[in-house]
């Protein structure tokens, strides 16, 4: 047997705090939009160690739906990423104080 | 020796998913993050393997790394260098700030799941060789969890119509664009 579910839990902390430093150090809102995507691995991670440990299909058909939600995620976050850089804006987090068109 | 062998499997998958992370988070160019993305993913898909997570793992090589993370490259590609974004400079409050409050996150994440579910992580349910498998998968989300199934499908549909609404022009922007080529 291979590693037990404590050591998939130490990764999926570990990474869930990397992902959290992107989010709150950087600017720039495309790697915001990259340090989300790690996040939510690292809940899926998370998911499939504890479905695994049960013996339950259950944490994957759950890690499944994540993935969908966040690739309409990226979708739309995308989408008004390039949406302030047509109207010639700052792309900078720290400046998008409203979202009004 | 088999039981090694996986130990080191996982050993390099955990080290290169941690170690792309912080690349992602600290290369200045996009570019560069979005691509240690890739590699994130890829390594977090070996992870699912080994956690006999197979159709998962299939999808997110698929849909992560390979659908999804295109996509951002394109957007990375057509934003150019206004995409590029250093850090600020030296430590401000806000980074030290940022800093705190993962490692508050991390330790609170342990302390938890340590003292809540310490002893209970160690006997593992034995499973067969279907576990994870896409007919288990398929035969789960069309018995079990068919709303879970119709609910993802209508939140993609939803997505893509926010896609294109997001994409065209708006009649202020097109009066915008009338008025740049107007000026000069």
């Amino acid at each position: 047997m291979g590693p037990d579910v404590t050591w998939y839990l130490v990764v999926s902390a570990l990474l869930f705090s990397i992902g959290t430093l992107g989010v709150l150090l950087r600017r720039s809102p495309l790697v915001v939009l990259l340090s989300l995507e790690i996040m939510l691995n690292s809940a899926n991670l998370a998911l499939i160690a504890f479905s695994r440990l049960h013996g339950d299909h259950d944490g994957q058909i759950f890690a499944l739906s994540v993935m969908a939600v966040a690739a309409s995620e990226v979708v739309v976050g995308l989408g008004l990423i390039v949406a302030v850089a047509r109207r010639k804006l700052v792309l900078d987090v720290d400046r998008f104080r409203v979202l009004r068109g | 020796m088999g039981n090694v062998l996986v130990w080191a499997i996982w050993i390099g998958a955990a080290g290169a998913c941690l170690g792309s992370g912080i690349a992602v988070v600290s290369f200045a160019n996009p570019f560069f993050s979005a691509l240690a993305l890739i590699g994130n993913l890829a390594s977090l898909a070996v992870l699912f393997l080994l956690a006999s997570a197979e159709f998962v793992a299939a999808a997110q090589v698929l849909v992560y790394a390979g659908a999804v993370m295109v996509m951002f490259l394109f957007v990375i590609a057509y934003l150019g260098g206004r995409a590029d974004a250093p850090f600020a400079g030296g430590p401000s409050w806000v980074s030290v700030g940022a800093v705190v409050a993962a490692t508050a996150l991390l330790v609170e994440i342990v302390v938890v799941i340590g003292l809540k579910a310490g002893d209970l992580l160690s006997d593992e349910a034995d499973v067969g060789s279907a576990f994870g498998s896409p007919g288990e998968i398929g035969r789960f989300f069309l018995t079990d969890h068919l709303l879970a199934f119709e609910i993802t499908s209508i939140v993609l549909l939803i997505a893509a119509v926010g896609g294109v609404i997001l994409g065209t022009k708006t009649r202020a922007e097109e009066e915008l664009d009338r008025l740049d080529g107007a000026a000069p």
